[in-house]
């Protein structure tokens, strides 16, 4: 159990490892326009995330107001 | 979230038009260069913005034969967010026309006409706020919506074709192949426009239940 556990996780690190070094040279590749890409989809996630959490709060308030209406 | 699957289906889309919308290969066009790219975000605006403002018609009309509030608010929020993607359409399109046209605003048929539409639509918000009682308000401003609408249609599509504009499609060269689309944007270009108006549709169908659990909660008390 535990030497697998071993196992997995120098495999995850070496993975990420590899990841790191070749995601390095995509963003500093020429133009460098995958910088630009990650910036937008950051942005454009965290506005996703934004309207997910309100989304939730109305949901949690029209369940509160039904109850009332039950009552 | 409420009705989830169509809401990861915007998310996906518009992740999909982010990254290919950048990544993927343009015509090389003189003038245009890269802002050809623009045609995924700024495009899409106006598309969004007619399919909402075509959502309130419906439910206008709809509320005048069936005058419910839900259906008063579906209109009232398909106005509000048709009009933030107008305005978004409006903006992004002035700075791409100072960098390919070389003005902000060169009085150009459609940027005019859609300026002028965007204010026949705020006048409709200045319109609904300017009356107290609910029922008359929402009738009234029904009304008004359709004629909006009706304002607006040969504003976007008759006349700027008319005359000479910078704009493709116009100078009665109608259709939509001459924005020398290749099928790579394509690829891009039509999953633009339904992710971007599937985003408006989240905004507006939030900002819907906020609508109706005030009107039940004022109600109420």
């Amino acid at each position: 159990m535990k030497k697998s556990g071993v196992l997995v996780c120098s495999i995850l690190f070496f993975a990420m490892n590899v990841f790191a070094e070749e995601s390095e040279n995509l963003f500093r590749s020429s133009g460098k326009i995958y910088v630009v890409v990650s910036v937008l989809v950051t942005i454009f996630l965290g506005i996703v995330i934004y309207l997910m959490v309100l989304d939730k709060r109305i949901g949690k308030l029209e369940k509160k107001e039904e109850e009332q209406e039950n009552n | 979230m409420k009705n989830p699957w169509w809401k990861i289906f915007t998310i996906a889309l518009l992740l999909y038009v982010i990254i290919g919308g950048f990544l993927i290969e343009t015509p090389k066009l003189p003038i245009l260069h890269e802002t050809i790219r623009n045609l995924y975000f700024h495009v899409p605006m106006w598309f969004g913005m007619i399919i909402i403002f075509t959502v309130g018609l419906v439910y206008s009309i709809k509320y005048l034969s069936n005058p419910t509030q839900e259906n008063d608010s579906v209109a009232v929020e398909a106005v509000n967010v048709g009009i933030l993607f107008g305005f978004l359409g409006l903006i992004t399109g002035m700075q791409w026309a100072q960098f390919t046209w070389g003005e902000w605003w060169s009085g150009d048929p459609k940027q005019n006409a859609s300026a002028i539409s965007l204010l026949i639509y705020l006048a409709y918000l200045v319109l609904r706020n300017s009356m107290d009682e609910d029922q008359k308000r929402a009738r009234i401003s029904a009304v008004y919506n359709i004629f909006a609408y009706a304002a607006m249609i040969p504003l976007l599509f008759v006349l700027p074709r008319l005359t000479d504009s910078l704009h493709p499609g116009s100078g009665g060269n109608p259709g939509f192949n001459v924005y020398d689309l290749d099928g790579g944007m394509r690829l891009v270009f039509y999953p633009a426009v339904i992710g971007w108006t599937l985003l408006g549709i989240w905004i507006m169908e939030l900002r819907i239940r906020l609508r109706n659990l005030n009107f039940k909660y004022l109600y109420r008390n």
